[in-house]
């Protein structure tokens, strides 16, 4: 049965068919067509958006949260260039987002007509496709499409755009079962001969590590099923990249903590000591490698990713797969087993006794002031403390707030933490924290945010209020640009230029005027107190925690150095970054 | 533990390419990428090398196959035997790209490019370039008093050599289209 409707009424129906609920957008003159649509139903929930920024990292946060695509409507021009920050971030992160916007009718396409901009050619770079639609009868077939792009292979995103007068016109309308989609279909299973070698290395390894990433993540919960089984079988220590957080339990026996600049004085030297590293769905990012020429000398590299431009990209793997984690590392498993699942436990013994002496060094102790100001490494171990146990997902904005989060809040299970990894994008976490809680309106959401970023994308509390999603803003409130003030502390002579927070807003009282409750703590003796309030609040909450102005984020890898150069604490910190060093970000 | 010692092309499915990475040799390769004949599909390919900063020596493009909707770039790169490996996989991993074939890796190959020059000139260089032009098989396609217009087909090296033949014999202008490409055999 061949269905006629308009090109709007299309994308509602190829949406539905997508099974997509929720929808975050902000209406323009190119996209009316849609929105009279959208508002003729009531099977998709529009949210309605205060910045188009602020759709794409709602969007993330959805997506990350429920490992389903997010979907975002905007309209032609700067509806479309202002969710550019957000498309990149989540090809950085590969969050599959599909993002639909409005452009100029065909007939005005090149004439610099009312808010037209080439949307196609300023997001090619960005997305991993994306579609300029210029007939009605084209349309269903390409949101399909879209939809197979975004969630196939490694995720992405993806943009369809969509001039008025094909949103105008009549069609056919193509079932999401009826569109063949096109030859893209990244390959899933491993090569048998690569997984044999894995599994022989992983019998025989000395000192092995787990490096996993948000490839684990992103594979899903076999993945990550699959992972602690095999962590679970042969005892082989595990740590994560920022984007891996949660796919192996925090409070799980193998657990080291995060890895990197920032990472765990244990994680990194099993890095740097091991003799046969299994990278899962990790990507050996900057963040991570540190210097490349002295990045784990001894060990044989495993390397798992379905994108086979991330193998060999940076570090050369002597067993690259090229893979779905949860097909490979399955497949990998029941092999494994079948061959008697040997390790060599006598050399894992003494690995995990060295690995116990790093432990030991406890990188990440504070002492707590006990009173004013507030330690922030001690407000995140409050915070974990009394969340402990809840229904919990929490976003971050970007910088020592979020390495911090990383480093004291503990994640049981994937799907829990959403950060803004590859690109760094200050404003991410406020948007982002709507996004999940509108997917879990019932779960505790909270975005551990600086001052600083979080007032880059602050007026989406706007939408917080209006949808009562009952987000935590827990502010850590340095009144500094925290990691910007520590690199100036650490390679620019003490000089910080532009790193402090001048002219700050009353929280408490920005809070009362979106209509939420406000609540500021300075002290350490009130902060569980306090963080209580927050979390008995039926309600979006921006909690002002005054933090100590000029903490710094240990342990530290610094630019150009090698896993086992760190910096544990502020001594020693004045020139250990070399001039090859300070070229790098 | 030692590093594992794997022979090139261990398994014939391998997408992988297993030398030594840390070659610095700079290497020519020559690629043929079949991709959706779509509009934008060149500005994406050639973004990709600009993005991230590889070299494009020469790149033809035109529609192969009109009921497939299918066009080839060819396109011929240089870089060490990393780069190139990561070429064919950001290449690869294009939604538009259906394959990408490296006819340098994959045997022996024929390559041909299409050049028109114009050679200004009269008495002894006329007839000096018009004899080096038989030489070299190329065409004499527009002619006045004082210019020939040779049209040629060959290698680029071929094309280069006829080049700096006319170089003093009065060439003006050289018009070329990049090199086609094509596996020999079947």
């Amino acid at each position: 049965m061949t269905r006629q409707m308009t090109g709007a009424k299309m994308v509602i129906e190829a949406l539905k068919d997508q099974g997509v609920d929720v929808v975050f957008g902000y209406p323009g003159g190119a996209v009316l067509p849609i929105y009279d649509e959208m508002f003729q139903q009531n099977d998709i929930k529009h949210i309605l958006v205060r910045h188009e920024q602020g759709a794409i990292h709602a969007a993330e946060g959805y997506a990350r949260s429920t490992g389903k695509p997010g979907v975002v409507l905007v309209t032609s021009g700067p509806g479309a260039t202002n969710t550019v920050t957000g498309i990149v971030d989540a090809l950085m992160d590969s969050i599959p987002i599909v993002v639909l916007t409005g452009q100029v009718p065909t007939f005005m396409i090149g004439s610099d007509a009312f808010q037209e901009g080439d949307t196609v050619g300023i997001t090619r770079p960005c997305t991993k496709m994306n579609w300029l639609v210029k007939e009605t009868d084209k349309l269903a077939g390409t949101i399909h499409e879209a939809f197979h792009v975004a969630t196939s292979g490694r995720p992405g995103p993806v943009l369809v755009d969509i001039p008025k007068d094909v949103q105008f016109a009549t069609g056919i309308y193509k079932e999401k079962a009826d569109t063949r989609t096109s030859h893209y279909a990244p390959r899933t299973k491993g090569d048998p001969e690569m997984i044999a070698r894995m599994v022989e290395l992983i019998e025989t390894a000395e000192r092995p590590v787990f490096y996993t990433g948000g490839g684990v993540i992103n594979s899903g919960d076999r993945a990550t099923q699959v992972l602690r089984d095999w962590a679970e079988a042969t005892g082989f220590p595990v740590t994560s990249t920022l984007m891996g957080l949660g796919c192996y339990p925090a409070s799980g026996k193998s657990w080291l903590g995060m890895l990197g600049m920032h990472g765990t004085y244990q994680a990194n030297w099993a890095m740097h000591d091991c003799d046969l590293m299994l990278n899962i769905g990790a990507r050996f990012d900057d963040r991570i490698t540190g210097r490349i020429n002295a990045f784990s000398p001894e060990s044989t590299k495993v390397h798992i990713d379905i994108d086979p431009s991330s193998l060999n990209k940076v570090i050369h793997t002597h067993v690259p797969i090229i893979g779905d984690v949860a097909d490979v590392l399955e497949e990998a498993f029941a092999l494994w087993k079948s061959r008697g699942g040997n390790v060599n436990r006598e050399a894992l013994v003494r690995w995990w006794k060295q690995i116990d002496e790093w432990r030991a060094v406890d990188c990440l102790a504070y002492t707590p002031t006990g009173g004013t100001p507030i330690r922030p490494q001690h407000a995140l171990t409050r915070l974990e403390a009394l969340t402990k146990g809840m229904d919990r997902y929490i976003t971050t904005e970007v910088g020592q707030h979020q390495m911090w989060a990383a480093q004291y809040l503990g994640f049981d299970g994937p799907n829990r933490w959403m950060t803004s990894g590859g690109l760094g994008t200050m404003g991410y976490g406020v948007p982002a924290s709507i996004g999940v809680q509108i997917a879990h309106p019932d779960a505790l959401v909270i975005n551990v945010a600086g001052e600083a970023s979080w007032l880059m994308n602050m007026q989406e509390m706007g939408t917080a209020m209006q949808y009562k999603a009952p987000v935590k803003q827990f502010i850590m409130n340095n009144e500094r640009l925290g990691m910007v003030r520590q690199w100036q502390e650490l390679l620019h002579g003490e000089r910080y230029s532009s790193s402090w927070s001048e002219s700050l807003p009353d929280f408490v009282k920005l809070a009362e005027a979106f209509g939420c409750k406000g609540i500021r703590c300075d002290s350490e003796d009130d902060l569980d107190e306090a963080i209580r309030e927050m979390l008995a609040y039926d309600g979006p909450v921006i909690f002002d925690c005054l933090v100590e102005k000029h903490e710094n984020c240990f342990p530290m890898i610094p630019s150009g150095n090698a896993h086992n150069d760190m910096l544990l604490g502020n001594a020693e910190t004045q020139g250990v970054i070399g001039a090859k060093g300070a070229v790098l970000v | 533990m030692s590093p594992l010692n794997i022979q090139k092309g261990a398994s014939k499915h391998s997408a992988y390419d297993l030398r030594d990475p840390n070659a610095e040799v700079i290497e020519t390769h020559t690629l043929a990428v079949i991709v959706d004949n779509e509009s934008g599909v060149l500005a994406r390919v050639i973004g990709l090398f600009s993005a991230r900063g590889y070299n494009i020596d020469s790149l033809t493009v035109a529609e192969v196959d009109h009921l497939g909707h299918l066009s080839r770039i060819t396109v011929v790169t240089s870089g060490t035997p990393q780069v190139i490996v990561q070429i064919k996989a950001q290449l690869e991993r294009m939604v538009v790209v259906h394959r990408v074939h490296d006819l340098t890796m994959e045997g022996p190959n024929v390559q041909r490019e299409l050049a028109l020059f114009k050679v200004k000139g009269r008495g002894e260089a006329r007839i000096e370039a018009l004899r080096l032009a038989e030489i070299f098989r190329a065409n004499v396609v527009d002619s006045t008093l004082e210019s020939f217009v040779f049209e040629m087909t060959g290698t680029p090296q071929k094309v280069d050599a006829f080049a700096e033949l006319m170089q003093p014999l009065g060439l003006i202008e050289v018009a070329r289209t990049g090199v086609a490409a094509i596996s020999r055999g079947v």
